[in-house]
């Protein structure tokens, strides 16, 4: 396939034939082999967690019943049945934290973020994202302790509070590697017409950092929303994010395997809806920094 | 404060627009660094300082100051601190082999344009950004002995159901697994990014030298890329070191009846949450803590050490 491609360089286009035929070749088809096998290995445990939300327990224990059968919204009904606890309420809390969490941490590191990029805060930035590497465990007793003497331990506050812990680091390393890539002479011309320093930063380079705002802003929520140790210990039971609230069909002496995949499906499809409609911002914020080596 | 020669008679507003002017530095930075040291070093030191004593049951009953004693006892503890690093060490480490070469295979795969470059792309992004949770209960469903569809897969093909989750000897390395679908693509992602940031004229020159493909890969893709898989192996294994969601979501409390998927993390906070033992607690994360640092550093050390 080298000469292949090679030779293709030199030659010089030539009229295009009607049908044009491919050559066969090893690589290609193994590529396409390698990339089947990553859509079945990657969509394919998904489908089946799907698949297994809309079928009766039975039907799940049934090979043969692997994926033609007779779908059912019973494991849906379980889920949010009230008298098992409320589903939607958890989907509000799920939504509501990674929301305040996200708003807040972007309010405090959109600013950090552009004085450490700009002034080379180096030390500073370290400093927040030391956050990013500690073991959450290890501040999670002094935070429980702190907050139950505050007496606000099953309220909203200390789930926002530990979210933003992880949200604020994440969105200051984008939006460092964001503000690094933009031209500073913006800013310098707006302040020989007038502005002040923070007036550019506000009027100028914050309009301007929308697409790296946007990209810090969905993963937040997505890294939020997916967050389970700081909402198992610090979530009341009317507070309890879905992450948590799987837990509730896992029995000690049976699992109800339909309603646990239902309960996975919902907390998953509003993240992967998200992961559908934004992912080039998501992959351009996962990237960030790591290439610049 | 005394107005501005120059300038006379400046308001209030003004004048405080001046002063956050002239300290923009911090008056930008400081909110993100009075939260972060809020909610950092006020817990880190509590923890550090717990580590030093026999704190059981509550942190605000009367405890005793003991010295090194929870240090001493987690570092001469055979039975779960020890085997405890161990998993840790096991899980980090063949996590990261296999998301490394993985990875690398599917960012050469998707190097190249091709048709439906971006199904696949999005398709490799799903697990990235699914719940963990839900991504072990998922697992915990396919891998189940009896009804799983992975033991049914392997009947088609004549082999045995393995108890995968359910036997201590195998369910780690089953969750090893479980790591890998969910973040390989992570890993991917990062190496496309630095194979589409590398410059065209290496490859070329070194086709013109008469390199094959594997020569071409090995000897100008993967040196140049150094940097990157360092990135991504810092990034990855930072977090792959403290994984909690997976194992707690197939194994529950203290990984398992028998602590088989029993990580440092995991430990720690079965010490810290479910037998409120927060003086010992304190002192593993502490070490846990060193043991990530040490790693850091050594990684950083060579990236640094190959630039220069």
């Amino acid at each position: 396939m080298t000469s292949a491609t090679h030779t293709r360089a030199l030659v010089a286009p030539g009229p295009a034939p009607l049908i044009r035929r491919r050559k066969f070749r090893w690589g290609s088809v193994g590529r396409f082999v390698g990339l089947a096998l990553i859509v079945l290995a990657f969509l394919g445990p998904i489908v089946w967690m799907v698949l297994a939300s809309f079928k009766l327990n039975v039907q799940i224990y049934d090979a043969s019943q692997a994926l033609l059968f007779e779908p059912t919204l019973q494991n849906y009904d379980t889920v949010f049945d009230p008298s098992r606890g409320n589903y939607l309420v958890y989907i509000w809390n799920s939504f509501f934290v990674a929301f305040m969490a996200t708003g807040l941490s972007l309010l405090l590191a959109v600013p950090a973020a552009y004085a450490m990029s700009r002034f080379l805060m180096n030390r500073s930035a370290l400093v927040v994202l030391l956050a990013r590497i500690i073991p959450g465990v290890s501040l999670l007793v002094p935070w429980y302790f702190i907050f139950a003497q505050l007496k606000m331990t099953g309220g909203y506050l200390p789930l926002i509070l530990s979210h933003m812990f992880v949200s604020l680091p994440l969105i200051l390393y984008i939006m460092m590697s964001f503000f690094d890539q933009l031209p500073e002479e913006l800013e310098e011309s707006a302040q020989v017409d007038g502005l002040t320093a923070i007036g550019a930063f506000y009027r100028i380079t914050l309009p301007l950092s929308v697409p790296g705002i946007a990209t810090a802003t969905i993963l937040s929520f997505i890294f939020s929303w997916n967050n389970f140790m700081f909402a198992l210990v610090l979530a009341g039971q009317s507070t309890k994010t879905l992450p948590v609230a799987i837990f509730d069909f896992i029995g000690y002496a049976s699992i109800d395997w339909g309603a646990l995949m239902a309960a996975s499906v919902v907390v998953t499809t509003p993240i992967m809806l998200i992961a559908l409609f934004t992912q080039r911002y998501i992959v351009s914020g996962l990237t960030a920094g790591a290439t610049k080596g | 404060m005394t107005a501005s020669p120059t300038v006379p008679e400046v308001g209030a507003r003004e004048r405080f627009s001046r002063w956050a002017d002239r300290h923009r530095k911090w008056v930008l930075a400081g909110p993100s660094m009075v939260f972060t040291l809020l909610m950092l070093a006020i817990p880190l030191g509590w923890t550090i300082y717990l580590g030093f004593t026999d704190s059981k049951r509550s942190v605000r009953r009367d405890f005793d100051f003991i010295g090194f004693e929870n240090y001493a006892e987690a570092l001469t503890d055979t039975e779960r601190f020890w085997p405890s690093v161990g998993r840790t060490v096991y899980f980090t480490a063949g996590a990261l082999f296999f998301e490394l070469i993985l990875g690398m295979i599917i960012a050469l795969l998707l190097w190249k344009p091709f048709r439906g470059q971006g199904v696949v792309r999005t398709i490799v992004l799903l697990p990235l950004v699914a719940t963990p949770v839900a991504v072990g209960m998922m697992w915990r469903l396919l891998f189940e002995p009896n009804i799983g569809f992975v033991n049914e897969m392997l009947s088609w093909v004549g082999i045995a159901p393995q108890p995968w989750l359910a036997d201590p000897a195998t369910s780690l390395s089953t969750l090893i697994f479980v790591d890998v679908w969910q973040w390989t693509p992570m890993v991917a992602l990062i190496l496309l990014a630095g194979l589409t940031g590398l410059p065209e004229e290496t490859q070329e020159a070194a086709r013109v030298d008469g390199a094959n493909a594997w020569q071409r890969f090995w000897f100008v893709t993967v040196p140049l890329m150094r940097p990157v898989i360092i990135a991504a192996v810092l990034l990855r294994g930072i977090d792959a070191l403290k994984t909690f969601d997976i194992l707690y979501a197939t194994k529950g409390k203290g990984g398992g009846s028998s602590h088989d998927v029993e990580t440092l993390n995991v430990y720690a906070y079965g010490l810290s949450f479910d037998y409120n033992e927060y003086g010992l607690a304190s002192a593993v994360l502490i070490l846990f803590f060193l043991i990530i640092l040490a790693v850091i550093w050594v990684l950083q050390m060579q990236r640094k050490g190959r630039e220069s």
